[in-house]
Parts: C-alpha cells; structure tokens; sequence
C-alpha cells in the first residue's frame, strides 16, 4: 500500500531522530549540538540530507564555522528571541555588545542570568538522566554520536534561545540573520579567522587570562579548562562564579575541533564517588544530607543520605522567607519524608506546586518572564532532587513545561503567559495522565478473560484502577498480589481490593515461582519505559517478570507514554535510586529478627536498598498505553512520533 | 484451584450447538434467530471466512463443497435483503443498493482476496451514493464497513481491510475542495486506487521473495495461500529450480490443491500430512506459509497448524518467512492461542464421533513473532517488530 506513505510523509512530516537528544533540547537543538555546522544555505530543518551528509568529525570551512560559532555564542546575547529580532540588524548590533557577549565584567546583568540558568539545564540533565562512568558505553551505543551534553552544557542557554526560535524559519532569513551576526561576531581566537573585530586580540587575550585566573589557580588552565567543561560541579557553582561558565566556554570556542571530539561524550552526571565534586555540590545545597558511610562498591556512584536527618532541620525552615516557593518546598519535604510515593502521584504534586508557584510568581524589573522564569524552574527542580532523584516521568513533565515555558510568544503580558502556563500544566495532568490511565484501563481490560489469575507485583496505581474497572465490567477474575520488603506497598493495594470485593492471594515474592503456574497474565505497572523496551520498576518486577516469562504466562506493562524515554540502559545499576539501608537490615516491630542492629555501623558491613530494577525487553508480552497496546520493539516509535518535541500535547 | 482458562468454557458452549451441524451442515436457524437483529451472517456457527476458502479452492469432500456453496447461495440473498431493507429504513438513503450485495458479487471472482473484495465494494458505495455533504458521505461509509465487517466477524483480513480503507480514503486532503462533487470524486479514485494497489500487493510480495528463492532450495509450504502460490509460481516462472513440500492442510486439505497448481507448473511437490513436518524438517532450507491476518505484535493468525510449523522449524534453526499483503495487517494483539475470536470450521473425521467426544473446531492459531524470521508484504520486507511500527503510524 505504497500510497499512503507519502499522503503520511505530506500531512506530518516526519523527523526520524536517531541516537539520543538532550533531555533540554528544544526541536531545532539538533542542528546546535551536531559538530557539523548548519549550512547556511541548506534548509533550516535539521533533517535536511545535505546537513546530515556532513561527517561529524568534519572540521568546518571558516565561513561555516563562524555560523556554527554564531549559534554557540547566541546564548550570551540577553536578547531572548534572538530570531525575531534578527529581523532587524541594528537590535542585533548593539546587542552584541562584545563586553556582554563574554560575560564582561563591565555588564554583570546578563550573565548571572544567564549562567544561573546554565545551572539549571545543566543539572537538571546531570543529576537525572546521564551517567558519566558510562560514558563511554553510551556514546557507542548512540551512532552518529549527534548528542552530546557537555556541548549543550556549554551552550545551554544556546539551546534555550534556539527553544523560542519559531520552527519555521526560512533558510533564506536564517542565511541572512547569521550574515549578519557573523559580522558582528567575536572572532574566536585561532579557529576562527574573521578580521571584523571590535576588540584587539590583545584585549581579549588578557580578558581571557583574567577569566582563567578568576576560575581558580589549582588547576593548569589548559587542561582543565576543558575537563573543566565536562564537569557538572562547573555548572552548579555557575551561580556564584560565572566567568568560569565564560571561561569555559570561550574555551570551546577557541577550539572547535575539540569541542567535536567532545561531543561524542554524553555529560556526566553527577557522581556521588567523586569526593571533591560532592563537597562543592554540598556547600551549594539546600538540604543538608548527611551521607551514608559504608557504600556498596558498585552503587557508589550514586547518592545515599542518613535518612531522616535533614527533615526537622527542613521543617523549621519552612516559614522562613527564602527563594523557594513554598509549595515547592512543601513537595520537596514530602517526598523526602515519603509521603508521597509512585511516578504519577510525584509527577502531578510537582506539577501543581509549580503551576502554584507560577501563580505567585512575578518577573523582576530588567527582566523577561521566559528567561527568569526558566531559571526559577530550574532552581526548585534541583532543590527536588536534593530531596529525591527525580523519576524519568517527572524528568519528561519538565521538560514539557520548560519547553512551554521558551515556546511563549513574546507578545503575551505576563499575566496572560501565566494563565496559559497554568493551563498547559493542567492539561498535560489531565490528559497526558488522568485521561491516558482511562485509556489504558480500557485496553488493558479487554485482556481479561472471565477465569482469569491475575498477578501483579506491589502497588501500581494504574493496575489498581484496571483491577477495579474489570471488577465493575463483571469479570469474574482471581488476583494474586505479591509483595516485597521492605516497603510492602502491596499491602495497602491489597487492603484496597478486598474491600472492594475481589478474590485476592497475597504473597510474598519469595513464592512468586510456586504460585506462577495458577497464573494466567501478569499486570505491572513502570516507573519508566527505556526506547530498547527496558521497563524500568520497582526493584522486583524483573524478578516476577522472569519467572512469568520462564512459565509462559504473558507479562502486561501498564505504563502512561509520557514515562517513556529514548534512552537505553542494559543494566539496573547505572542509573538506579538508593533507599534507605537500615530498612533492609531492620524489620520494623520484630525485636526477635534484629540480629543486625548493632552491626549497623561496621566498616565491613555494606547494605544495599535498591529502589528500581531494569526489566529486560525479552521478557515482556505487551506494553498497553495510552496509543494501544504496543510490543516492547514499539517503544522508540512512540518516543519518535509523540515524545519527539516534548510537546506531548 | 484455578481453571488456567476461560476459553475451555466458551469451547464447551460453541461445541453443544455445533456438533449437529457437523453431518447436515444446515445451519440452525435457532442461532441464526438470535442474532437477527445484528446483520450477521446466518450461518455464524461456520467461519465464513473459511466457507469462502472453501468454497473456492477446497478439495474437500464434495458433498461438503456442494453444501457450503448451496448455504452460500441460500443466505446470501436473505441477508442481503435483510442488508438492504435496513438500509431503506435509513432516513436518506432510499436506494436498493446494499455493500454485502456488491460484496459478495465481488468475492464469486475466485482470486480476488476477500479484503480487495470489499474494497472494491465499498468504493462501489461511494461511487453509488446519493449523499449531498462530506459527513453524510462519511456516514454512509462508515455504515457500509460496519455492515460489511459484522457479515463476517471471523476474517481478519475484511475487518483490517475495512478499516485500512476507511482510513485511506477519508485522511485525505479531499475536504480541502470546496465542490462537493470534485471532493467525491477525489474519493472515489483514491478508493480506486487502493483497489488496485491491494489487488497488486501479490505481485509485489512474489517480486520481493524472489531474492530469497536460491537454485536447489527446498521450501515447505502450509496451506494454500494464493500469495504464496504467486511466489511460488514467479519463481518457477524466473527459472529457479527449487523443491516444495506441500503439507496436506486437513481438515479442509487445501495442501492437495496447492500441490496440484505447483505440478501444473512442473515444480516438483512432495505432500506430507500434517504430522510428518518435524520428520523432513531437515531436508528444507525454507518455510514459506501465508497469513489470514498479521498482528499488532508481528505475529501471524493463520490456519491451524502454522504454529507448530515455526516452532518445529524455529528448534531446527530454519526460516520462516511469511508472505501477507499489508491489508492483513489488523489492529490486534493476541497474547495466546485462546485469545482470539474463535473462527470455527466443521471437521470430517471420516467416521462418526461418539457425542461424548470434544472435538477442536478452531480453523486457525497465532504464531508468535519470535517464530517468525521475515514478513514479504507490499510494503517491503519487513521484520515482525516493524508491523506494530507499521501500525502505529497508520491509525495513531
């Protein structure tokens, strides 16, 4: 049926985005964040074969690299729709101010702005999505090697001013506008030989020095400015120090060809075994974690606090005037204290104290609500991470409301770009959420047979509802309910159910493989769907999803789309959560089984909680989401055709 | 403890009202009665898929054919009466034209698919309406493919063809015009041309197989599917010299006419009864089987014994390859056998089953894709997990 594809190919047009994209990128990032320049000439969509056709270890012409420099350097302008305005050359002219496109010192109002919101894309993505030690294992998974964060880390607030650049922008526009600026561009040290300069090399040379040695002398400057780039401490202590952001930057401006090489390393994120960037993240943080003294070797990459330590020290500040808003803080405090637990009941309290927060939230004299208001977001979201690392689901809803947030059209009054953030807010929980669990309820019952043993492992919110549904429509169904320590959350699920008036069996893991051959189908719920159809979950599900797959007994994934993610992971321990150890070593109310309470504090004693598991694709019948029901090789069409532009609506 | 299946139950209920019917074959009219009302065909006990299949290419006991086409003659008209005065009762359409009427004038022709069939008689509908705006055209269209998807409940290949029509013709840019006629006009060749591209999807997958077909390659068929017989009769055609084992395919034995065809064409065939697939499973290089539906998850519904097929060939290392034209492809996702809609089909044992006896009458099983190396269709050849992608960009 040849015809349909192109009627297809002509009402949506399709972006087959291939490898990862930055979790911040907005829909034009990758023509920033590939190392090959965009032509000038070529359309501005960035799956235009000519510019793909480029290698990307290609060092680029001087003409083209003074584009790609332009597109690098855009960020530093305060100018937030850079596009617009290009328009008009002389609002570009005298925004390039050279002294404020280099973080000058003559101007500071631009660059604490601008770099405090550097922070923010760049740990968020840091402390969420990537690993460092993996590094090397990611880049070679992700051919084509287009993706890279320590160039967006670079460039972060590049990829934030390209967010509100309109999609369409005509190549011929486009061609000009960087005609234009490429005229008003610095000329970037060796790499870039353009003569039209307003500052002497000599003075730029000794801004250069001077930034360096405001980067602190402990290390040699050309080394470690580079390495320097790829480390998120150099981001979380942007705020206070941001000639080193400058630095750093006009550090991979002077050496393009380095730069591409970088790119091919996804950024790190932060790494909880790496002593000197944990103290500074401390000085920094919010939340005073204590940390957990004897770690597991192999986790130890990842955070772990003394629990419990930090929440009365909280609690008392909590009517203390500080930035945070207060239902920000009010969030940041449950979840720390576990109140409130599972990917949907996180994602949407964060999403309503944000909508709260936007509410309250006033822009500052001398400056634009898109800019400071992105920054803001990015503030309470490390603040929410400090509390608990955040899930992909919540990872996902912010990055839809950051990309709300730059798609503002300029001539919105701050009021009304309020009441429609609200809205977008709103609506993404509704429809993205309420509505997509509604639908999965409806497929997934279909899958129930009068007869049927259901089995499902701990508490999903979505099974719940399903259990309930199927309940309503008359099926005649048995539930086994199995459970684990040291959370139990199947219980609560369980007392639910009863009282509801379904049949139930309650387990404990540890029989899970006596009780699967009465079985007839396995519901679990996700905290995430990876794109090679890893189900990442409660720590557990891999086990009864094995042991299902071992019996023959189909295994249903009840998981909403915005959980899904492009990434890929093999493995649990990369990215992973730690909870609490002493949960696992205690049980709570049995004095006879404490044989380890004194033991607590050896050296040569590790305990480890492992919050989530990675469920391999093999083992998994059946994905049903809001789109249908999808087999687990259909989870990078989702994530391209509908989790391309983070616009989910 | 548990009963592992609720489909033992719905067997058990199909199986005391079908059992008669196994020696007369008169379909009662006590079923037929109760659904009266959903236009359905009237002889719901039998899968009309397979009467079809049947009706024309069976090799079967000739008693049964003559039977099958007498009960095709005999409630065809009834229904499309029935078809026709509901549609005379709907407000607007006074005509006597009825799509299962067109439909199964269309399906007489013994090599038109049954899913072309009723393209073909749907695109008839538009051609014949007497709608005056784009919604009422819709409607009336909609009203056909239901019709027409509820005559038979059991071919996943007319449902799936239905609904790929549907989507083909009414996502188009024809509500852009502002004429009515010159709207219905651009529907009427779009639904033409994807007549004729569904009618052309076999002579795309014989030429895509032609690749996979070596010099001294021996094939095992199951069935008769008329894709595969195509591939088949391209490649003897191109001068291949290849060998195909022709499985028997009981009940209906449609294995005897494939074999026929293939010693028309001086293939050498070599028939097998079902059973003996594990027993020369070494000497093939191929499987090539046909499908009666290909599923959301790349898997395949086909007739009974496909399954077992793959997983004997899948054990010894062989390749399945499945020949299926994309209007097959049906928004389905079975997660075993017994989670379909039973498509059942009388079975001559040859001698009288005691009443006690249970008697598996399902005419088709589910193959799971992990059994399945390649899928020729139209579209290309695909892997199983392209399908769902398949799928999704085509209705989401």
């Amino acid at each position: 049926m040849e015809p349909r594809r192109p009627s297809r190919a002509v009402i949506d047009p399709k972006v087959r985005q291939v490898g990862f994209i930055t979790p911040n990128a907005p829909p034009q990032q990758p023509v920033r964040t590939q190392s090959y320049p965009p032509e000038s000439n070529s359309p501005p969509l960035s799956e235009s074969p000519a510019s793909n056709s480029l290698s990307p270890v290609m060092i680029p012409p001087p003409r083209h690299l003074s584009d790609n420099l332009t597109a690098y350097r855009t960020p530093a302008v305060p100018v937030p729709e850079s596009s617009r305005r290009r328009a008009e050359p002389a609002a570009v002219a005298c925004s390039y101010d050279p002294s404020e496109s280099l973080f000058g010192t003559s101007s500071p109002a631009p660059s604490p702005l601008a770099s405090s919101r550097l922070v923010v894309d760049g740990e968020f993505s840091e402390e969420s999505w990537f690993k460092k030690s993996d590094s090397a294992k990611f880049a070679s998974s992700f051919p084509g090697g287009g993706f890279d964060l320590t160039t967006v880390k670079n460039v972060g607030v590049a990829a934030a001013v390209a967010a509100k650049k309109p999609a369409a922008v005509s190549g011929n526009e486009k061609s000009k506008a960087s005609g234009a600026e490429s005229k008003n561009e610095l000329p970037s040290g060796s790499g870039s030989k353009t003569s039209k300069v307003k500052m002497t090399k000599s003075e730029r040379r000794s801004l250069q020095e001077s930034q360096r040695a405001a980067k602190g002398g402990n290390k040699s400057a050309g080394a470690s400015s580079s390495r320097a780039a790829k480390q998120p401490q150099q981001k979380k202590d942007a705020a206070p120090a941001p000639p080193s952001v400058a630095a750093s930057e006009k550090k991979g401006t002077d050496r393009p060809p380095e730069k591409e090489r970088k790119k091919d390393v996804p950024a790190p994120r932060m790494q909880f075994d790496d002593k000197s960037r944990v103290e500074k993240a401390k000085k920094r943080a919010v939340v005073n974690q204590t940390e957990v003294r004897n770690r597991v070797e192999l986790f130890r990459h990842l955070p772990q606090y003394e629990h419990g330590t930090q929440l009365p020290d909280l609690e008392s500040k909590f009517f203390r005037n500080d930035p945070m808003h207060r239902a920000v803080y009010k969030v940041g405090l449950q979840y720390l204290a576990g109140d409130i637990t599972g990917g949907n009941a996180r994602c949407i309290a964060m999403l309503q104290a944000f909508s709260e927060a936007i509410r309250d939230y006033t822009t500052p004299a001398e400056k634009t609500l898109t800019r400071d208001l992105t920054a803001k977001i990015g503030s309470y979201v490390s603040f929410l991470i400090e509390c608990r690392p955040l899930s992909i689901s919540m990872g996902n809803a912010i990055r839809f409301l950051k990309n709300r947030i730059a798609k503002l059209p300029l001539t919105l009054s701050e009021s009304e770009a309020k009441t429609s953030l609200c809205l977008d807010i709103d609506r993404f929980i509704n429809e993205k959420i309420i509505l997509a669990d509604r639908v999965i309820v409806r497929h997934a019952s279909t899958k129930i047979r009068d007869g049927d043993v259901l089995l499902t492992y701990g508490s999903s919110c979505v099974v719940e509802m399903l259990l309930s549904h199927a309940l309503e429509l008359g099926k005649k169904f048995h539930v086994v309910i199995v459970d684990s320590r040291p959370k139990l959350e199947g219980q609560s699920l369980l007392r639910r159910l009863v009282a509801n008036g379904l049949n139930c069996t309650y387990t404990h893991l540890n029989a899970v493989s006596y009780i699967m051959h009465e079985v007839t189908r396995v519901f679990l719920g996700a905290s995430s769907i990876l794109s090679n159809g890893t189900v990442y979950s409660r720590v557990g599900t891999a086990a009864v999803a094995m042991v299902a797959n071992a019996f023959s007994v189909p295994v249903l994934i009840c998981c909403e789309a915005y959980k899904f993610h492009e990434r890929v992971q093999l493995d649990s321990i990369c990215f992973n959560e730690l909870g609490d150890p002493q949960a696992v070593a205690k049980v709570s109310g049995r004095g006879d089984v404490n044989y380890l309470g004194s033991l607590g504090n050896k050296d040569n004693l590790q305990l480890l909680n492992l919050m989530y598991d990675a469920t391999p694709s093999e083992y998994i019948s059946m994905i049903v989401t809001d789109y249908g029901m999808i087999p687990p090789t259909s989870v990078p069409v989702i994530v391209r055709e509908y989790c391309r532009d983070q616009l989910w609506i | 403890m548990w009963r592992r299946s609720a489909s033992f139950i719905l067997d058990k209920r199909n199986d005391t009202g079908a059992r008669p019917d196994f020696v007369s074959l008169s379909p009662p009219q006590t079923t037929a009665s109760t659904m009266a009302d959903t236009l359905q065909n009237p002889n719901a006990k039998v899968s009309a898929y397979y009467q079809t299949r049947a009706a024309h290419h069976g090799v079967v006991t000739s008693d049964w054919l003559a039977q099958a086409q007498a009960a095709v003659g005999k409630y065809s008209p009834e229904s499309d009466v029935r078809s026709s005065s509901s549609a005379a009762a709907d407000p607007g359409s006074g005509k006597p034209f009825s799509v299962i009427d067109e439909f199964n004038n269309w399906r007489k022709q013994p090599d038109l698919a049954e899913a072309v069939a009723a393209i073909r008689a749907l695109a008839a509908v538009i051609r014949s309406s007497e709608a005056t705006t784009m919604m009422e055209l819709e409607i009336e269209l909609k009203k056909a493919s239901d019709s027409l998807k509820s005559w038979d409940t059991t071919s996943i290949s007319l449902t799936a063809g239905c609904d790929l029509f549907m989507r083909y013709v009414t996502r188009t840019s024809a509500l852009e015009y502002e004429d009515f006629n010159s709207a219905k006009s651009r529907l009427i060749e779009r639904a033409e041309k994807f007549g004729e591209i569904s009618y052309k999807a076999r002579r795309i997958i014989a030429m895509l197989s032609q690749d996979f077909i070596f010099d001294g390659c021996t094939i095992l068929v199951h069935g008769f599917s008329r894709v595969v017989l195509e591939v088949l009769k391209t490649a003897a055609q191109n001068k291949k010299l290849f060998r195909v084992l022709c499985t028997e395919g009981r009940p209906d034995r449609t294995g005897l006419r494939l074999s026929n065809e293939l010693a028309k064409l001086d293939v050498p065939v070599k028939l097998l009864i079902d059973s003996a697939v594990a027993y020369s499973m070494d000497e093939i290089d191929m499987v090539f089987v046909g499908a009666d539906g290909v599923v959301e998850s790349g898997g395949i519904i086909n007739m009974m014994g496909t399954y077992q097929i793959a997983l004997v060939a899948h054990s010894m290392n062989k390749p399945v390859y499945v020949a299926a034209e994309s209007y097959k492809f049906a928004r389905l996702y079975p997660l075993d056998q017994k989670d379909m809609a039973p498509a059942l089909r009388p079975i001559d044992f040859g001698v009288p089953i005691p009443s006690k006896v249970e008697v598996e009458t399902s005419a088709r099983d589910y193959t799971p894709p992990q059994y399945l190396t390649l899928l020729f269709t139209d579209l290309g050849v695909l892997t199983p997990s392209v399908v769902s992608d398949e799928l999704i960009q085509l209705y989401l």
